[in-house]
């Protein structure tokens, strides 16, 4: 056939990754929407078990909810500082937003381990099972963002802002706010919804 | 080395600046406050409190969409944006189709 082999500009790989990662964003959307409604529908099969009321701390909620927005902007402000051309700004930002990341995540580990102490297990019951669900697949997002941003982190460490560094770290911020967006419906629907008795 | 040649557009943070995020964070703090408080001091009850906190909850989507990843402000044809509402459009009849049958469902198979 001989075919000539496709080359694309700088500009036209930076916007088609980005346009790529936005529509994978968006699947990812609709996956977490079948999440949150399976939620809905079973949060009130407690069985024998607790209810909503019973284990929701709103503080514990609201910090982590802090903690997430927080991730965000740093994550935000490392693709500024490399769009300026500052690598140590970066990847100073870039840590944060990890460090960060790390607290939530593992915020969200000693929650589940402190219900499991009780024996509350996502075996215990259709809310409880629909609970660990939508928390755990958030959490696991959380670890991949995490790891993304490590890695990152090192790429940017030894070969610094290039053009792949920078398109990957403006992906990547996207991610963590994507997160940040999914934990707004996430302590919306099943914490403040379930302490406040809806 | 600033970099060069990415396409001049502000979405996704293209030109977002730091005022941008730092004005996006602060209004998502303040509606995800005035949310917890309305929970927590049980201002509010009922159809009342799910309308509040579920109205608060799109407003700082919103905020977030607009300050953080600049969605509505593509130069040229919006692909980003009419992405986003075609998702919204699947989402919703996703969410309000499987919430209207499991109720529909279990109206029906009420014990008599």
């Amino acid at each position: 056939m001989g075919e000539q082999p496709i080359v694309y500009t700088q500009s036209e790989r930076y916007s088609r990754t980005l346009f790529g990662f936005w529509l994978y964003l968006l699947t990812d959307c609709l996956m977490f929407a079948a999440f949150f409604a399976t939620y809905v529908v079973l949060r009130n099969g407690t069985h024998d078990g607790p209810t909503a009321q019973d284990i929701f701390r709103l503080w514990h909620a609201f910090g982590v909810t802090v903690l997430l927005l927080a991730a965000s902007l740093f994550a935000g402000l490392s693709r500024v500082e490399a769009f300026r051309g500052k690598k140590m700004g970066t990847m100073l930002q870039l840590m944060i937003t990890i460090v960060i990341g790390c607290w939530f995540l593992s915020a969200t580990f000693f929650e589940s381990a402190h219900l499991l102490e009780k024996g509350y297990s996502w075996q215990t019951s259709a809310f409880l099972s629909a609970f660990f669900t939508v928390i755990w697949v958030h959490s696991l997002h959380i670890l991949a963002a995490i790891i993304w941003s490590l890695v990152l982190l090192s790429q940017l460490f030894f070969r610094g802002i290039t053009e792949h560094t920078f398109r990957r770290l403006t992906i990547l911020a996207m991610f963590w706010q994507f997160l940040s967006i999914l934990w707004v419906f996430t302590f919306t629907i099943v914490y403040l919804m379930g302490i406040g008795g809806l | 080395m600033k970099v060069r040649n990415i396409p001049h557009q502000p979405l996704f943070g293209g030109h977002t600046s730091t005022a941008s995020y730092a004005l996006g964070f602060v209004l998502s703090l303040l509606l995800t406050m005035i949310a917890f408080f309305l929970v927590g001091k049980k201002i509010l009850s009922g159809t009342a409190l799910g309308v509040a906190i579920f109205g608060l909850a799109v407003l700082q989507v919103m905020v977030q969409l607009r300050y953080y990843l600049n969605l509505g402000k593509e130069v040229g044809p919006k692909w980003n944006f009419w992405a986003f509402f075609f998702m919204l459009a699947l989402l919703l009849i996703i969410v309000v189709g499987s919430l209207f049958i499991m109720a529909s469902l279990n109206y029906r198979m009420m014990a008599m």
